[in-house]
């Protein structure tokens, strides 16, 4: 049944994330891509629409899946999922955190995963370049003349360049969008 | 406790958790400040002492932050029911907005102006995960093992379909042993 599935898959997700936010990028590509129930350019649509929404990405990401697929039941049932496992897990650790903060254990783990992270955000990163730049063109050097490729690239690099110097996300966006439509009306 | 009061105290952090949930944009650490300022600033729920351990724990545990600070200070503050309070808080404004996104979504997707701005965007989000992967690269332990790591997680997620979740559990084993071996060699990571 579609609605457990939703629960389960989500609830998965939110087990396995650590760090938050697009640490959990690969792991949803891993589960939401290969069950069909979003493309690769429509979850690169999506983190821009959850930077420019508020609240954090794992919430919005199950709830557009659960309504994209099984609406609003759906989405109950995708943020339900992803909530869970933190829930139960902190009201666990929150009797006896002192225990658990002083944890040689924990503290290992943590070590381990904290670089784990790293090199799942470079390849969800490594992923979605290759949607993005290389979508609808060809693997020929002549694509580096294709206006979709250059629009892209140059794009990119402005927008590499205005996060690095700490410019507000939702500005980067919407300068995005608006130098995506010039691009469209002019040369696509 | 009277149950008046703590009735209070539940609603108290149900308002508090939706204002957070509602006003802050990029989630995560992006909420760390506001919840500081909400719960331990005006209100006194927590010691501002205690903010620090609350983002350590929800650092170490599974989920987003934003829900695993929202549910563990509910629980210090109004025990499970206030832990239920918070996280429905923090939840319900994205839930809504983004049901909302997801009706109009579909309908506006087919005006080619809709797709170019998207075209756009896709190339300008890509930016923002760039950032992100540079914070989190400076955040993570620089070290042989750590380096190692990284690389063979990042190899591994991209070129291979072996599970992520197989990949995770690994490292996580990986990190656990290697600080046993290291304490026992005299050393603390």
């Amino acid at each position: 049944m579609i609605y457990l599935e939703l629960l389960f898959t989500f609830f998965t997700i939110g087990l396995f994330t650590f760090g938050g936010g697009y640490a959990m990028l690969p792991l949803i590509q891993e589960k939401v891509l290969s069950h069909g129930w979003m493309e690769m350019e429509e979850l690169t649509n999506f983190v821009a629409i959850s930077e420019s929404t508020p609240g954090p990405f794992a919430i919005n990401i199950a709830t557009y899946v659960g309504a994209e697929t099984a609406g609003p039941l759906g989405s109950v049932c995708a943020t339900l999922g992803v909530v869970l496992p933190s829930f139960i897990i902190i009201l666990i650790v929150a009797r006896f955190y002192i225990r658990f903060k002083s944890s040689k254990a924990v503290s290992g783990v943590m070590f381990g995963l904290r670089a784990t992270v790293v090199g799942l955000m470079a390849s969800a990163l490594w992923g979605m370049l290759g949607t993005v730049f290389f979508r609808s063109i060809p693997l020929a050097w002549s694509f580096l003349l294709h206006p979709e490729f250059l629009c892209s690239a140059v794009i990119f690099i402005a927008a590499v360049i205005a996060a690095l110097k700490k410019v507000n996300p939702i500005i980067i966006i919407v300068c995005s969008a608006a130098a995506g439509i010039v691009c469209g009306l002019v040369f696509l | 406790m009277s149950l008046r009061e703590r009735l209070r105290k539940v609603w108290q952090l149900f308002l508090i958790f939706l204002k957070i949930g509602g006003f802050t944009f990029g989630g995560g650490y992006a909420m760390i400040p506001l919840i500081e300022y909400e719960t331990a600033e005006r209100r006194h729920l927590v010691e501002k002492e205690e903010i620090s351990d609350i983002v350590a724990i929800a650092e170490s545990t599974p989920g987003p932050i934003a829900i695993n600070s929202a549910t563990f200070i509910g629980y210090r503050t109004a025990g499970v029911p206030g832990s239920v309070a918070a996280t429905l808080g923090v939840v319900l404004p994205s839930f809504c907005i983004i049901l909302v996104i997801a009706y109009f979504l579909r309908r506006i997707m087919d005006y080619p102006v809709v797709q170019y701005a998207f075209f756009g965007i896709r190339a300008g989000v890509l930016a923002l995960i760039v950032k992100a992967v540079i914070s989190f690269w400076k955040r993570a332990d620089h070290h042989v093992f750590g380096w190692c790591v990284m690389v063979l997680s990042f190899l591994w997620a991209a070129f291979t379909d072996w599970s992520v979740i197989l990949l995770i559990a690994l490292c996580g084993l990986a990190g656990f042993v290697y600080c046993l071996v290291r304490e026992k060699g005299g050393k603390t990571p």
